[in-house]
């Protein structure tokens, strides 16, 4: 049989995961005598509901489809422990290599999922613009918080969104007024330290209302502070009404042990944009789940990302994107660079409902493979209920093309620069989306000046290089 | 769900279809399970009911002149098909360790196809190949049949055998046959029926029978390991070129093949054969069960091309009645730059679930998967390829050409594998799905795995209709809405059809149009 | 040969044509000229059994029967042919299949024995000629990567192949440079007869300096508000369509 799965699962991986469930509800009993409600009665029914989920479905194994291409056991036989006492000191200078707007903006700083007001600045306060800690907000403002908070996230099969929903001491609550704008990015930073007596978990939550015709970019960066294991399991939403615009940038930059999840859950109205871009740099298993839901007509939805991994990195990108209304479009275009014994995986699942006639939906999946020990798998999928419509997916899986590397050798550039330069080319594809100047500098900065066993090469890309792969 | 033999046993040309997709799906497979919702009973019960059966049958063996078996499934049932056709003891042996397998098994859920719990203790395993009542001439004949077959363009001929008329001799199939066989012996081709080669041929299927599929590899598989009833074997010897395409004569011969064939192909060095299986005649039949196995395996430099055109019966407008279509078919390109090539059009079946794959070991092999998946009325097909590259510089292209009208529902599942050996492996895959009225379905799931970084895979997909302002120029230039329907779909299919045998491409063409039927207007 | 009497046509709810009359005689050419969204191209797509405009009120003779009660493939088989304004791609049809299925299903429906593909090429080659086609196009798929110039092209080869008896040219000078415009205008011109009838629809009068039209009908609002002889186009290219009294709707003549 030359078919069965490489790494079968095990009896003692599944007894594994079972523990590792038990822990989790025996931990939630504790937490949700102590701080489960804070101000919002209904909280506490949902924490219980979202705990009973995740009891149901458990840390998944790989025979769940969703997670056949990560396994989840390394996060789940840690025994994380929730952060408590003093929020832990840490020099603003640390922060500095992964900020990029300046003072004016505002921008609240998170460390292990707890809110730090010393490094955080309000910046300028636009009027019609709620910016609060999520769980300041939820003491002090429940009924702003209440027809926002978990109206969009799905975690019926997603165990991890129902661990944040379960779980979540903070976060943070943006509403947008009707009509307003907010010119300058909100960022939003979550430190995750390590290296302490025991590894912490944090399970942040974002909650982003625009009400009609609101615009907003926001800005999460993923920071991982010290040596050692960590888990971040953050959950946005982003809802999004008539004619409103959100543009959300999602960076990470993590140290080799830790490990970050992230749901991003995004309903949006007639005529919205939503638009979202995550940067995956270092960790040891990342997985970000998407699921938009387009819910009225004439909306576009484009989830972009791109992620460079080296060493035993693990990138796995799981998008659900459902047309559930007529002439909407979406757009998903992922792409990973893979040196060393990295893995990345793709899902991508483009649902297109019976009723979302004139649906447009494109899936793009390019991986660029740099080592010989690299793999990636990718799954585009259309499922489709509408007979009118215009859906393409495509999936590129290759290395450099030789020609080009020796066409740019031709020109006088070693075989190392010729690579590099490629590669960003390959990647400038979805930086060059960014729109935020200062983060983009920031992006192309980190991604290429990492150690890597390709040196950084020549600024600059060629287009004509563009269908290198 | 009953399982009588075809009542059209005369019916042309067999079927046999098959396939699997385990891998990606064996995760899958025991994903929810819970209890299997079928009626199979455990093995514990199994067990007992055997022991029952074995008791009270006595006379079971003796009553060997029995045109049927009882329904059901056991192992007193295996040993009676084996012995009705008098296998070695090794042969029985391999189905009962099949049989033993399956009681193991849960059946597979992953798929994109729904159907009531198939009870397999109601099937009937065995039953010797009905005569049909003999009709006089066409007259007798069900008209809506006949309309059929003439739209199809089978020759009168033709259209009385596959309707059960009695006809001139020269359609007798074993003297017709027996022409074949002549010159496919004067250039040491071996061509039979499975029974027959196991009998005849008892070391070339020990070799290989199972060597592809193994007996354990999936649910339908498995089961067919245990019950296959016939099938056809075909050993293409060293540098031989098979002097026909095994089509015409496979026509005639296999006319009474059960639901549970089996097929295995050897080509042997710079060996090559064009096999050439399908079922133009629509069937009438209730619900039946038909798990077949197809294995091929290629040698060095030897090349297989197996085309198959599948019109078993999809059932009425309401989803009633229609076969349920499960079958494993797999080659392997054991040889270095050996050859596999699939072709299937598939427009028949309640339910299809068919992978036809290519496992490429030897270098510089390639696989080739072209496809045309119809689904109207309310039929659903979860159809697909699975392409595994583990030798040096191997080939794959996948050309999948979807179409679903009325209420079908037709998904795409197939896997591209790079393994870690395969250096400068290739991979070309292009899906498209066209769907016809807005209570269809298309769906398109690949799965692309590459450990090697020399490997280049490119997977592309669309989805498009039929759009009402190209039906609208096609009828302002004179074409009725029904022609310029079939002339788009078989524009869009146009690169399957093309590797088709000639013939074959006509029948097929054919087939779509009269499957197509309704659809639209 | 064709009669349209009061004619009202709307999309969506929209009443689009509000009253149309005109009469089409053999061997005469009309120009309906109108400025944009009067109109025009609607009561092309109408005469060719468009599903997407609902007639609401009036009639079309067409050769003594009712052209309203014609599915689009019988109008064309009998002889009404329409030059599209933008011609549709069909992937994977190649024009020489599609061209011949066509042409053997308006043979057939006259009664005419079908070609085979040796008579179909002999045809195709002479009628190549008339708008200089370039032969290799037919090879492709319908229209597929044509350019502007060849789609329109494309559309008068047809006509010429199919032999209707009404042509409806709708906009086929749209998107032309000068030396396409005249290849168009010199195929049409070849193709005028005392059996056949011509109605041009067109923004411009540029056209009919190539193609003179017996009759031209001004087209505003859904009405023709004014008809005369091919002087009238003109006119109308001196004073605008603003010139043309809408109140004052008269009947078309012929």
């Amino acid at each position: 049989m030359i078919n069965k799965p490489e790494r079968p699962h095990t009896v003692s991986d599944t007894n594994e995961l079972i523990l590792a469930r038990d822990r989790q509800l025996e931990d939630f009993s504790g937490f949700l005598d102590v701080d489960g409600a804070g101000g919002l009665p209904s909280l506490k029914a949902s924490r219980k509901a979202a705990i009973e989920r995740f009891a149901e479905i458990g840390f998944p194994d790989r025979r769940n489809e969703d997670w056949k291409y990560t396994n989840v056991a390394p996060i789940a036989r840690t025994a994380f422990a929730r952060p408590t006492g003093e929020i832990p000191y840490i020099d603003a200078a640390e922060l500095a290599p992964y900020r990029f707007g300046d003072d004016s903006s505002p921008r609240l700083v998170f460390v292990d999922g707890r809110y730090a007001p010393s490094l955080s600045t309000n910046g300028a306060t636009t009027k019609g613009v709620t910016l609060l800690p999520l769980a300041e907000a939820v003491r002090t403002r429940a009924a702003d918080v209440e027809p926002w908070l978990g109206q969009c996230l799905d975690d019926t099969n997603r165990p991890f969104a129902a661990l944040n929903t379960a779980f979540f001491e903070d976060g943070v609550f943006l509403h947008l007024e009707k009509g307003v704008r907010v010119e300058s990015p909100i960022e939003l930073v979550f430190i995750a330290t390590a290296g302490g007596d025991t590894p912490l978990a944090s399970h942040p939550r974002i909650v982003i209302g625009a009400e009609a015709g609101a615009v907003a970019t926001v800005t999460e960066t993923h920071v991982g502070v010290g040596e050692g294991v960590s888990l971040t399991n953050v959950a946005t939403e982003i809802m999004a009404r008539e004619g409103a615009h959100v543009f959300h940038y999602r960076t990470t930059h993590l140290p080799d042990e830790a490990f970050h999840i992230s749901t991003l859950a995004v309903r949006q109205e007639g005529k919205t944009d939503v638009t979202s871009c995550t940067i995956s740099i270092g960790g040891r298993i990342t997985r970000n789940d998407y699921h938009a839901i387009m819910a009225g007509e004439d909306g576009l939805c484009a989830l972009r990302g791109l992620a460079k991994l080296r060493g035993r990195e693990h990138v796995d990108n799981h998008l659900r994107v459902e047309h559930a209304a007529p002439a909407c479009e979406s757009r998903e275009y992922f792409k990973s660079v893979l040196e060393d014994e990295s893995r990345s995986a793709f899902t991508g699942r483009i649902f297109v409902h019976q009723i979302a006639q004139k649906t447009d939906g494109k899936q793009t999946n390019s991986n660029l493979l740099l080592s010989e020990n690299a793999q990636a798998d990718s799954r585009p999928q259309l499922e489709i209920f509408a007979d009118d419509v215009k859906c393409t997916h495509a999936a590129l899986t290759g290395q450099l093309d030789e020609d080009a590397i020796f066409y740019l050798r031709a020109r006088g550039l070693s075989e190392r620069e010729a690579t590099s330069i490629l590669v960003r080319a390959f990647a400038g594809e979805i930086i060059d989306t960014i729109k935020v100047d200062a983060l983009r500098e920031l992006v192309e900065e980190r991604l290429f000046s990492r150690e890597s066993s390709i040196d950084a090469g020549a600024p600059g890309k060629s287009g004509a290089l563009q269908e290198a792969v | 769900m009953n399982n009588i033999p075809h009542r059209t046993a005369t019916n042309s040309k067999t079927q046999t279809q098959n396939s699997e997709l385990r891998t990606q799906n064996s995760v899958l497979s025991t994903q929810n399970s819970e209890l299997p919702h079928m009626s199979r009973a455990t093995p514990e019960t199994d067990t007992l009911q055997q022991w029952e059966q074995s008791t009270y049958k006595y006379g079971f063996y003796t009553d060997i002149e029995a045109d049927a078996a009882p329904p059901g499934l056991s192992e007193e049932i295996i040993r009676f098909i084996s012995a009705k056709k008098e296998e070695p003891e090794w042969m029985l042996e391999w189905r009962l360790k099949a049989y033993r397998h399956w009681l193991t098994m849960e059946e597979p859920e992953w798929h994109n196809v729904h159907y009531p719990p198939i009870d397999y203790q109601s099937i009937i395993y065995y039953s010797a190949p009905k005569k049909k009542p003999q009709l006089d001439s066409l007259d007798e004949v069900d008209p809506e049949l006949l309309r059929t077959y003439e739209k199809l363009g089978i020759p009168l001929e033709e259209q009385k055998m596959l309707a059960g008329v009695a006809v001139d001799a020269v359609f007798d199939s074993v003297s017709v046959a027996t022409t074949f066989k002549e010159t496919l012996a004067e250039a040491g081709v071996i061509f039979c029926s499975m029974s027959e080669a196991v009998r005849e041929h008892p070391e070339l299927v020990r070799k290989y029978l199972g060597s592809v599929v193994p007996y354990s590899d999936n649910y339908f598989a498995t089961l067919n390991s245990a019950v296959f009833t016939d099938g056809s074997f075909v050993y293409i010897p060293k540098g031989v070129k098979c002097p026909m395409e095994l089509s015409t004569y496979f026509r005639i011969n296999a006319m009474n093949t059960g639901q549970f064939e089996r097929t295995l192909i050897v080509a042997e060095e710079g060996a090559s054969v064009s096999y050439l299986e399908g079922c133009t005649a629509p069937m009438r039949d209730e619900n039946q069960l038909h798990a077949a196995v197809v294995e091929l395996v290629a040698m060095d430099d030897a090349s297989i091309k197996y085309s198959t055109i599948q019109n078993w019966y999809p059932g009425d407008e309401n989803g009633v009645g229609g076969i349920y279509n499960f079958v494993t078919k797999r080659g392997k390109a054991l040889g270095k730059r050996s050859h596999i090539s699939w072709t299937q059009v598939e427009t028949g079946s309640a339910i299809t679930w068919k992978y036809p794959s290519c496992i490429l070991i030897g270098d510089d092999s390639v696989g080739e998967f072209y496809s045309v998946a119809l689904t109207n009325r309310r039929q659903q097909a979860d159809t697909g390829t699975k392409m595994v590259h583990i030798g040096k510089n191997t080939r794959s292209t996948i050309v999948s050409k979807g179409i679903s009208a009325g209420r079908g529902q037709n998904t795409y599942r197939g896997l591209v594998r790079v393994n870690k050996g395969a250096q400068g492996a290739r991979n070309f895959t292009q899906c498209d799905s066209m769907l016809i009225g807005d209570r269809c379905g298309a769906h398109t799931f690949p799965y692309i795995e590459v450990k090697n970084p020399t490997a280049k895979l490119e997977h592309e997909a669309t989805t498009s209709k039929i759009g009402e302002d190209q039906l609208f120029y096609c009828n302002q230039r004179g074409l009725s809405t029904e022609d310029a329907v079939n002339m788009i779909v078989n524009g869009f299919c146009k690169e399957v059809f093309r590797e088709l045998p000639m013939e074959f491409a006509v029948e097929a063409q054919k087939l779509l149009e009269v499957s197509l039927e309704g659809s639209v207007g | 040969m064709l009669e349209i009497r009061n004619l009202h046509a709307s999309v969506d709810g929209n009443e689009i044509l509000r009253g149309v009359n005109l009469t089409v005689n053999a061997g005469e050419v009309h120009s309906i000229m109108g400025p944009n969204g009067s109109g025009k191209s609607t009561l092309a797509q109408v005469l060719a059994g468009r599903e997407d405009y609902e007639v609401t009120e009036g009639e079309v003779i067409y050769k003594g029967r009712d052209l309203l009660e014609m599915e689009p493939d019988e109008r064309a088989c009998e002889g009404v042919f329409l030059a599209f304004q933008y011609p549709v791609e069909i992937p994977g049809v190649s024009m020489n299949y599609f061209l011949r299925a066509a042409l053997n299903s308006v043979r057939r429906h006259r009664g005419e024995k079908e070609l085979d593909a040796v008579g179909y090429l002999k045809l195709v080659r002479e009628q190549s000629k008339i708008v200089e086609l370039d032969e290799k196009l037919l090879g492709r798929a319908v229209n597929e990567g044509f350019s502007g110039g060849e789609k329109k092209r494309n559309e008068i080869f047809q006509m010429a192949l199919l032999e209707p008896a009404l042509s409806i040219l709708d906009e086929t000078d749209s998107g032309l440079d000068i030396d396409a415009l005249r290849i168009v205008a010199d195929g049409v011109n070849k193709l005028r007869s005392p059996e056949r009838a011509m109605v041009i629809v067109t923004h411009y009068q540029r056209l009919l300096d190539y193609i003179v039209p017996d009759f031209v009908h001004v087209l505003v609002d859904g009405r023709i508000v004014k008809s005369g002889g091919k002087e009238l186009a003109h006119e109308l290219e001196k004073q605008g369509y603003a010139g043309v009294d809408a109140g004052r709707a008269v009947a078309a003549s012929s």
